[in-house]
Order: structure tokens, then sequence, then C-alpha cells
């Protein structure tokens, strides 16, 4: 080839390559900004008997906080009275009067932090976070509060992830920055180990007990904690992500079921603690989700839908079956009494 | 020079015996038999230098210290590393905010596919070898990769982005070595360190590059993850387009019918004692690298680091790696290539020193990146410099593929070993048993490369080196080695 063939190919081709990486650049932000104008209200922590969420409906509202009565859920089309508000979270947990949002600090740099809401949903602390948001908990109490992020890129040039949660005392202003450093008791005997990943934290009512999935060496166990104690006791293997019910009795969790599907070997149980007693829901579609209580016998839950996710729910003693409860809705949280 | 002349020790002092016949370039006399690696490898290096002449009219700075070839292949690799570490930027935020996923359940694929990502890099290289074309086999390793992003927004199940990233990670394996053979053969053998040492400063700088210009994008597009994957599909398009464009084919200086080297010929090379002590030396330092993941995890448990910092450690890392990459590759040239691959071992050493020091913070945070940098500048391109004129023109793909995956092999290992130390003994007595393993290791490479270089008698050397060595028969590192 030529020089000037060659200068010439160069150039078509680059002009058609930036052609376009802009075109669909610029499609893809106008794309965002599409849908109707929708009104921002207040919405507070003081509402019992609604379920908040972060609502993806396409629109000026979307990735807010919107609030919904239990009697207007289960809306197919997603045509709800859902009542949106000025605050935008990526994941949202709240409980008694406090309330975590995890949302990026700085753009630039793709930091993110935590916040810590009133029952306004007006911030009044905020953590550093290392990394992606994941999961986050608060406390029945609305005392403590968890969160969980994805730190990649740890290995040069390397695709491995592992996680990092912090858990913050609200009356004290401690924060466990890493849970990593607790003492870990697996299989009743201390262990130590570098590739230690913990995540997905759920807090009983004392303020100190609370559960969690501790994975480490091929195995992700469900893991019993002690705050005041900082330690970690594995008690079951191949769970992750529990969630205890409102009144302590149960334990909600993904399970990895043997012989499963390869594609989607994560089932939804629920553990009766006092019994030992597992269950299977009637849930079949894959799931990646650490489940909330709509009340002591309902799992709420995420499931992939349209507009990123749909929250459904089942009945947490193996009966029943799944049905919708919100359309283009993740993080549910259920405010109670 | 230190490299040629512990070469030329083991020509003549290697286990089979004997002076290797000088002048014999790998010729038609490899059509049968059973392969005789010392008798013709070794000395077939010798028709790198005569390959390229790509460097008869140099016209900018860059281009007066390495070929143009060189240049034309840092240019791809840079526009192909923007392209992806757009991709890896954004993955973990795209798998957790965008599609919900947990990506837990993906580094466990993650780490079935590195496997086959080290038969593949072989096999890349090898397939370059026997058919002689290089510059395809490379090409079809980018335009690979290029297609995956495309691949990626369409897949949204764990399995299938496993698999579309497991092809991009072929695409890297099948692309790597024929490439590092074309930097090689386009280069003389006194300039491989700068040749490589500017190729990889071009591809850290493409490293550097792609997270910013994702976070642009997405902070233009208001979170359009699609938006990153296609216009990081047209940068990795315009990286095969400039590959094939610019990257020439480096003529093999051997006729038609010289026979195609099979597979068990390639792996032959292994024979060569200089060769086989390289990748003994690549697979136990590799062994007793604990990788920089830990690095950043012990850093994290020393210091008290705002946790916004964390995530930007390892591009101090890449800081360092780029702006040292050719300086240490031109000194490599100068000092000896092997030489420098031991000393960045040293400046390992260095590293884990620093972080068992109670040291003052900003010291603390700074020193280990500076020096992991230091680190990846005096290993990763030196280790191919160093490589590549033991083996034979016609094996170069392969060669240097055995030799990447001897570190690598060995780097997984020393992760396995690490992990248990630590589980054993907790990090901080772990990482003193890692700086140990590594003292030793490295002491003992030494040694071994210091004998066989003592080992060398003068005239051996003058056969490898005639112009040069005669000014300077004992030197270990003649200077004008890199006249050319």
């Amino acid at each position: 080839m030529t020089r000037t063939a060659r200068t010439t190919v160069l150039a078509v081709v680059t002009a058609l390559l930036i052609g376009i990486a802009v075109a669909y650049t610029w499609h893809a932000a106008g794309r965002s900004e599409a849908g109707p104008d929708q009104e921002l209200t207040e919405v507070t922590l003081d509402e019992p008997g609604r379920i908040l969420f972060r609502t993806t409906q396409a629109g000026t509202g979307r990735d807010h906080m919107a609030a919904l009565d239990l009697a207007d859920t289960g809306a197919d089309d997603g045509k709800d009275p859902r009542r949106i508000s000025p605050t935008s979270c990526l994941v949202f947990h709240a409980a008694k009067g406090t309330a975590v949002c995890l949302k990026l600090a700085n753009a630039a740099l793709h930091t993110y932090n935590a916040v810590i809401l009133d029952r306004r949903l007006m911030p009044v602390d905020s953590r550093e976070m290392a990394g992606t948001p994941s999961r986050t908990r608060v406390s029945p109490s609305g005392n403590l509060a968890a969160w969980t992020s994805f730190v990649g890129g740890e290995s040069y040039a390397g695709l491995d992830f592992s996680t990092r949660t912090a858990i913050l005392d609200r009356r004290s202003g401690t924060l466990h920055d890493n849970l990593e450093d607790f003492a870990v008791i697996r299989d009743g005997k201390p262990y130590k180990a570098a590739d230690i990943n913990i995540w997905g934290v759920t807090f009983a009512a004392d303020d100190n007990r609370f559960y969690a999935t501790v994975a480490t060496d091929g195995h992700r166990y469900l893991a019993e904690g002690d705050l005041a104690a900082r330690t970690l006791r594995t008690i079951r293997d191949n769970v992750e992500c529990p969630s205890l019910s409102p009144d302590g009795t149960k334990l909600a969790y993904k399970k990895r079921v043997e012989g499963a599907d390869p594609d989607r070997p994560w089932k939804l149980f629920t553990l009766d603690l006092a019994t030992g007693t597992e269950t299977l829901t009637t849930e079949t579609r894959p799931l990646d989700d650490q489940a909330e209580w709509l009340d002591d016998r309902t799992l709420l839950y995420n499931l992939p839908g349209d507009l990123r996710a749909d929250v459904w729910s089942v009945p947490a003693d193996g009966t029943g079956k799944p049905t919708l409860v919100v359309r283009h809705a993740l993080s549910p949280t259920v405010l109670r009494p | 020079m230190y490299l040629s002349s512990s070469r030329s020790g083991d020509v003549s002092t290697g286990v089979r015996g004997g002076p290797a016949p000088a002048s014999e370039p790998d010729g038609p006399d490899g059509a049968e038999g059973p392969v005789a690696p010392d008798a013709r490898a070794v000395p077939s290096d010798r028709s790198a230098p005569d390959a390229p002449r790509a460097q008869d009219r140099p016209r900018g700075r860059l281009a007066r210290i390495v070929a143009p070839n060189v240049l034309a292949l840092g240019m791809v690799s840079m526009v192909t590393d923007v392209s992806s570490e757009m991709v890896t930027a954004i993955l973990p935020v795209y798998l957790v905010l965008g599609l919900g996923l947990s990506p837990l359940a993906f580094g466990m694929l993650d780490g079935l596919y590195n496997g086959a990502t080290a038969f593949l890099r072989i096999a890349g290289g090898h397939v370059a070898d026997r058919t002689r074309r290089h510059k395809p086999v490379a090409g079809f390793g980018y335009g690979l990769s290029a297609a995956c992003k495309l691949a990626l927004p369409a897949a949204g199940s764990v399995p299938v982005i496993g698999a579309v990233i497991a092809a991009d990670r072929m695409g890297k394996g099948v692309r790597t070595a024929p490439r590092d053979a074309l930097i090689s053969l386009s280069s003389p053998p006194g300039g491989q360190g700068r040749a490589f040492g500017v190729h990889r400063a071009f591809d850290t700088a493409g490293a550097l590059l792609g997270p910013p210009v994702a976070l642009a994008v997405l902070w233009f597009t208001a979170q359009a993850y699609d938006a990153v994957f296609v216009v990081s599909f047209c940068l990795a398009a315009f990286g095969v387009l400039l590959l094939c464009l610019y990257v020439r084919e480096v003529p093999c200086a051997l006729p038609v019918s010289a026979p195609r080297p099979r597979l068990r010929e390639a792996l032959a090379v292994l024979r060569v004692p200089a060769f086989a002590r390289l990748c003994g030396y690549a697979l136990v330092l590799g062994a007793v690298t604990i990788g920089d993941g830990m690095v950043y995890l012990l850093l994290q448990r020393e210091v008290d680091l705002r946790p916004h910092l964390f995530p930007l450690l390892p591009f101090g890392t890449a800081l360092g790696f780029l702006l040292l990459a050719v300086p240490v590759g031109l000194a490599a040239d100068r000092i000896g290539r092997l030489r420098v691959f031991l000393c960045g071992h040293v400046v390992l050493l260095g590293c884990y020193a620093v972080l068992l020091a109670p040291l003052p913070r900003a010291v603390l945070i700074c020193a280990p990146l500076l020096l992991l940098g230091v680190f990846y500048a005096a290993t990763d391109g030196v280790l191919m410099a160093v490589a590549a004129p033991l083996a034979p023109a016609r094996l170069r793909g392969g060669s240097l593929a055995l030799v990447q995956t001897g570190q690598a092999a060995g780097r997984a290992v020393g992760a396995i070993g690490f992990g248990a130390a630590w589980t054993a003994w907790g990090p901080h007595t772990a990482l003193i048993a890692a700086a140990a393993a590594l003292a030793t290791a490295g002491g003992a490479a030494a040694a071994v490369a210091y004998r066989c270089r003592a080992a060398a008698p003068p005239h051996s050397e003058r056969s490898e080196h005639p112009k040069h060595s005669e000014h300077r028969p004992h030197s270990p590192q003649p200077p004008s080695e890199d006249a050319r």
C-alpha cells in the first residue's frame, strides 16, 4: 500500500469511528434525559405502612427515593401513585428515623459516600466508601448502620474483586471501618486468611448481634457477628446475603443449591433460627439481592426487569407464589411503626 | 555485557558441553531429525539484528532510539489499553449498579479462564512462528478483543458476561507473544531493553488514560454504560486499524522452503541452557512475588488510608511504571538486561521492607507504590528484552510466550503460597516470610547468573559479538553494545 493510500484509509476509517463514538455518546446522553418531568415532593421516614424504594422509571426523578402505600402496590404497568422525593441514592435502607444512602461523591473520580439521613431524608453524617456501593442495612433501632462496597482493580491489570464492609455506631460515632479486622471463628476455631471477604450485614434488635456473609477459601459462610467482641463465627456454608425477620426468629438468604442450573444457582431460603429448619421459597428465577422482610411472613426482593429491576414478594413459608410489588424499583425498604 | 556473556557462558559450559558452532544461523539444517537446540537455536539469534532495516532514517527523538515498527506497536497498544482499561474501570460499577449482579460470582469465573489464557499465549506465539506471520495472529487477538467490547452490553447474565470477558482475555493471550516477537525482531539485540521500555511506556500510558476517558463518557451521558462500551469498541477498532496500516511484518531471514517449526521444536528451546535458566528465574522469582493486590491490602492495614484513596493506589504504581519504563529500558541495554531484571526484585524487596518498617504515613503510602512501579519498569518489558535474544528468530513468538507463561505460573503459585502463609501466621509474619523467600530466591538467581557469566571464556564471547568484545573481552558491560 502506498503512503497516500494508507493515509487515506486511516483518515476515512478514523473519521468513521469518531463519528460512531460521538453519535452514540450524544444519543445516549439525550436518552438519559428523556422522560416526563416528574413532580418531587417531600418523603419522610415517619410513614409506617409505606415502602420506600429507588425508582428507576424514566424521567427527571429517576434514581430518586420514592414512597408508595402498600395498598397501592402491585400495578403491573408501573403506573402507581409513587411520590418521588428530591433525594437520590444508589442503594438505600432505613429504620426508626435513620436512613443510609449510598451515593456518588465525585463523578470525576468515581468515589462514593455512605450518607446518613435523618427522618426527613436530610444528610446528617457522611463517610467515605472504598468502592462501588453494594448493600446497606440499618439496625431495627436505627442506631447501627452497615454498608458494603465492592473494590475492583486491586490488582494491576487484573480483574478480581473484593468487598469491604463497615459498621457505624451512630450513638458513639464509632466506625468499624473494615469487618475483615474482626476475629473470624471458622468451625469453632480461630481463622485468618488474606482472602476473607465480608458483605451483606443484617442486624438483630439488641444493637450488638448481627449476621453477615463471610467468604473465604472458596466457601461462603453465614456468620453470626458480635459487635462488642469484634468477632464473626461461621454457622452455615453455601449461604449469601442474610436478612433477619422483624421478630428476629427467621433468616432469609440465598443458598447455592447442588445440581442447580449453573446460570441460576441461588435459591431464596428461610431458616428458622430456633429449630434450624430450612424452607425453600417458591421463587425459582435467578436472584441476586439481600431480601427485605415485608412482615414476619413475607419477603421482598429485586429481580431484573425492564428498567433495571422490579420488586417482588413471596411467602417465607414455602407456600404461595411470587407476586409483583413495584415495577421499576430497587432497594425496597419497609417503614415500620 | 551481562546478558550476552552469561549466554555465551551457557554455550560453552552448558551441560551438553562443547563450544557451540558460532556461525550457523537457523538454516535448512533444521529440516529433519531430532531437535538439537543447543547447536541451532542459540547462534541463530544473530539473525535478529539483520532482520530490521527500519531504522535507516530516524525522525523524532523516539524514532532515534527505537524502530518505527516498535513505535507503531506502541501506539496500537496504547490505544488498545485505553479501550480495555475503560471497560475494566467501569465493569464493577456496571455489574453491581447497572445489572445488580454480585461480582464475586464473577471473580470465580475469572480464575477458571486464567489457565486457558496461558495456554493460548503459547498457542498464539507458536502459530505466529509456524506461519511466520506475527502480524495477522496479533491482529486476530486485537480484533477478538475489539469485538468483545460490543458484545459486553448485549450480555445480560453472569455466565455470558464471563464468557465475553474470557474471549476478551483470550484475544489478549493470543496477541501478546506475536506482538512481543515483532518488537524484538524489529530491534537490534543491543536495543531490546529500550524497545520494550518504549513499548511498555506507551502501553501504561494507555492504561492510565482509560479510566478518565470512561468516567468522562459516563459523566457526559449520565451513567449510560453502553456508551462507554461503544466508545471503547471504536478505540479498539482504531487500534486494529493502526496495526493493519502501520505495523510491518518482520521478514524472517529464512528461505521460504525452510521447515516450519513444530510445537516440539518450539518447546525444545527450553533445552538452551541460558533460556531455560531465564525461564527458571522468571518462574522462581514470580513464585516469591506476592502481587500488587496484596501490597495494597497490606498498605491499607498499615496506614489508616482514606477509603476514597484506596481505588487510586494502582494508579500510583502505573504512574511509576510509565515514567520509568524508558529510562530503565535504556539502562538495561547499557548495564545488562538480566542484571536490571534481577535488580528489579531488589526494589521489590525494598517495597516489602518499607511495608514492614515504622515509617511516617506519607512515606508509607507513596514509597511502596513508587517501588512497585520501579519493579514493573525493571521486570516487565525487561524480561522480554532478556529473553528475546536468547531465542532464535524463527521461534521467537513461542519462546517469549514460554517465559511469560513461566512467570505467570510462578506468580499464581506465589499468590497461593502467600495466601496460605497469611492464613497460617497472619499478615505481618507472612510478609516477612515473603521477603525472606524473595531475598533467598533473588540471591540464588544472582549467584547462578554470576557463576555462568564468570565461566564464560572470552573467545566464546567474541564469537557472539565480534565487533565489540574484542575491545573489552572481560568487561561484563561493554557500553558500546547498544551503539548500533
